[in-house]
């Protein structure tokens, strides 16, 4: 239909259009509810301002790195050209755009939430600052990672040449490895934002709890990652595995189905994980004693939550390596 | 309708305009709303600070446009230079 130059450049300013539209979603959200907690925290107690505003700001920079992350690929698709082009390469590059920018909302989201919790913990218990805004840094940073799965992602699909795999059904994988990494993170950011959030205001209110805390908390924010793994690994699967030319719809139609299946499937469970183990962080903050019946029932709820995502990740790897 | 090659490319640059700035609103739509919306609370609970409040809003409101800034940026790249 068109040759591969143009089609590249089509496809390109598109991945670029999506990689900056829906990642910047999420951080503007995160930030916007630290700027309102803050703001909420500022009214309890006006004259620590200076404290606040500078909690806010460090916590908003944090939520800023996954949208940062997506103008960075958004650039690069504007600006940036391959070597070799072939027409598969335009999938790759709205595959690039989607896989950052849908990583981009779960992040950005998440983050904001121990960053307001600590704005508001800080003005309630400022002798505890220093164990409150440790905690919020930990909580943030690892909500950040989805988004880096993300950016991974985008980058395998940028930079490797990939004119060794057929246009059918390749041009399903690239497009489905964007998608599965893309969606898949918006779970897992969002449910590691609950978990941190609550283990923020947890430490603020009883710091004698500080290591029980905070050990359930990385517990919760580990086993509310694995949704965005799932996502991830297909998408590597997706990327790699060695598919024969076949111009069928339905082996295309299939590829892309793998993509949609673990990537929609790593949203419920990620938003859910993250509540299961944002109450459990909240009442072992609150009755340090009886973490050991918390935790077991926090990991017995998770693993059922966990449920439907591993059924779209069988749905995922029936459709790519059986049919 | 015969679509030639650079009319292919300024079709999906417009349109992923559109798409950059339609989906670059929401987030801080959303967010700087909260933020205003909390403020109004806070300023509710203790009318004295209104003055440190509204400059809060207005600081956290800044952080969160940016990304809206950098929708509008690319936006303008596509329709102008690209």
């Amino acid at each position: 239909m068109f040759d591969p130059t143009t089609l590249l450049n089509a496809s390109a300013f598109m991945g670029a259009a999506l990689a900056i539209g829906f990642g910047a979603i999420g951080a503007a959200l995160g930030e916007g509810y630290t700027a309102g907690i803050a703001n909420e925290a500022l009214s309890n107690k006006p004259e620590s301002s200076g404290d606040v505003i500078k909690n806010m700001l460090v916590g908003q920079a944090i939520s800023e790195s996954a949208a940062i992350f997506s103008l960075v690929v958004a650039i690069v698709l504007l600006f940036s050209r391959p070597s070799t082009v072939v027409t598969i390469t335009s999938w790759a590059a709205i595959g690039a755009g989607l896989s950052m920018g849908l990583s981009a909302i779960g992040s950005g989201v998440g983050s904001g939430m121990p960053a307001g919790t600590a704005c508001m913990g800080i003005v309630r218990q400022p002798g505890n600052s220093s164990k409150i805004i440790t905690t919020m840094l930990i909580g943030s940073a690892v909500c950040q990672t989805p988004a880096i799965f993300g950016m991974v992602i985008a980058f395998l699909l940028l930079f490797i040449d990939f004119s060794h795999v057929p246009l059918y059904p390749g041009w399903a994988a690239m497009l489905g490895a964007g998608l599965a990494t893309g969606l898949a993170a918006i779970g897992s950011g969002v449910g590691n934002g609950f978990t941190s959030g609550e283990a923020v205001s947890g430490i603020a209110r009883q710091p004698e709890t500080t290591t029980e805390t905070t050990r359930v908390m990385l517990i919760g924010l580990s086993v509310g990652q694995s949704t965005a793994i799932y996502g991830f690994l297909v998408s590597l699967l997706l990327l790699f595995y060695g598919f024969e030319e076949n111009t069928n719809l339905s082996s295309s139609m299939r590829l892309l189905g793998a993509g949609l299946s673990s990537g929609f499937g790593g949203i419920g469970p990620g938003i859910g994980l993250g509540l299961a183990s944002a109450y459990a962080v909240r009442w072992v903050a609150r009755r340090r004693e009886e973490v050991g019946n918390l935790v077991r029932t926090m990991l017995v709820g998770m693993a059922v939550t966990e449920s439907t995502a591993i059924y779209a990740l069988i749905v995922s790897l029936l459709l790519i390596v059986v049919f | 309708m015969e679509i030639s090659g650079p009319d292919f490319i300024k079709g999906m640059a417009f349109l992923g305009a559109g798409i950059a700035m339609g989906l670059g609103a929401i987030g801080p739509g959303v967010g700087e709303g909260f933020a205003a919306g909390k403020a109004c609370e806070a300023i509710g609970k203790n009318p004295n600070e209104a003055g440190l409040l509204t400059r809060t809003m207005l600081v956290g409101q800044a952080v969160s446009e940016s990304t809206g800034i950098y929708s509008l940026v690319v936006a303008l790249l596509l329709l102008f230079v690209v």
